[in-house]
């Protein structure tokens, strides 16, 4: 081991996640999914909130349990600024794709009726 | 003169002109996320597929019917069965963190244990799919064959049980690529590899690949299960 890994690895420890923060990102996560099955199984079916309503929630929430795990159990937060960047800015592409895909199966559907 | 020195030698001091690692992780670290991020893409590219196709369909099958049994339970429990995958798959990323945490602290024999649990987890999980889709299998669902009618009542095209089994398919032959690896590192850990080592920076690598399979559980479950 040389001595510039020993330095990254020293440098690691720095803001690394306790046991207590572990367990608290635990009970966020089941908490989301939790409000996501009340949401499917009670809110939705009792007509409190529509199918669309429901499905915007539904993604909100999956977003945030997807900034929680990549933040914290994976660490992400607590790197350098630019390793940051270069794993989130190429993901601004999908969004893009996301948007142009679903506009387009919605007009193969429009020509199909 | 000599300020002009000064000032080139402040330039090369930056953590961008060489010699240094920018962002300060280890390469194999670095390379996980890069590997990750282009795995990412190709879920993505899965899943847009399936957006794609079910936004050009005028109707497609009610998940809540589709999925509404687990082992002993025959139909009338929606979202039970996936509901404890969901919860293996999170608690399995859980012990995933306590076993690098434990690394940080090169306690070799905590290591162990939870990379034990991670394992388990993962096994679980596994089982707990290949259960679901036997269980689809016997109700005529496969590749190219779809017993489920749409929401409208109309007959569904098979766009549905192929994207199904070919992303939970894709997903879950990453997790037991995960698991093969984890089994691997858990007896290079037994082997005190890593504590010849001096770090247990393989645990982390490892351990970004198994929280990237949980993540992509969590979009799987949102767009399959839930919407």
């Amino acid at each position: 081991m040389s001595a510039d890994q020993q330095h990254i690895a020293h440098h690691d420890d720095h803001g690394s996640m306790t046991k207590k923060k572990i367990w608290g990102v635990f009970w966020v996560l089941l908490g989301i999914t939790t409000i996501e099955f009340f949401i499917a199984l009670v809110l939705i079916p009792r007509g409190v909130l529509s199918h669309p309503v429901g499905n915007i929630i539904y993604i909100g929430l999956t977003l945030l349990k997807a900034f929680y795990i990549v933040a914290y159990f994976m660490h992400l937060k607590f790197e350098k600024i630019g390793l940051i960047y270069s794993i989130l800015v190429p993901l601004m592409f999908i969004i893009f794709f996301i948007i142009w895909m679903l506009y387009e199966g919605n007009f193969w559907m429009h020509i199909r009726l | 003169m000599t300020t002009n020195t000064s000032e080139i030698d402040e330039i090369k001091s930056t953590p961008w002109n060489g010699g240094r690692s920018p962002f300060n992780v280890e390469y194999g670290k670095m390379m996980m996320w890069f590997f990750l991020l282009s795995d990412a893409f190709t879920f993505s590219g899965l899943l847009i597929a399936y957006g794609a196709l079910r936004f050009s369909s005028v109707s497609w099958p009610n998940p809540d019917e589709v999925f509404q049994s687990a082992p002993g339970i025959h139909g009338g429990a929606p979202l039970v069965f996936v509901g404890i995958m969901t919860f293996i798959l999170i608690m399995s990323s859980v012990t995933m963190v306590l076993a690098v945490e434990a690394g940080h602290r090169k306690a070799k024999s905590e290591v162990s244990k939870w990379m034990i649990w991670t394992i388990i987890g993962g096994l679980a999980f596994l089982s707990c799919q290949a259960w679901e889709w036997t269980h689809l299998h016997h109700e005529g669902a496969w590749w190219g064959a779809n017993p489920f009618l749409n929401k409208d009542g109309s007959v569904a095209s098979t766009n549905f049980t192929n994207l199904f089994f070919t992303i939970t398919g894709f997903h879950g032959f990453h997790v037991f690529s995960g698991v093969v690896l984890n089994v691997i590192i858990w007896i290079n850990v037994l082997g005190g590899t890593y504590e010849r080592r001096g770090h247990y920076d393989m645990i982390e690598k490892v351990g970004l690949y198994w929280h990237f399979v949980d993540l992509v559980w969590v979009f799987v479950f949102t767009f399959f299960y839930l919407v």
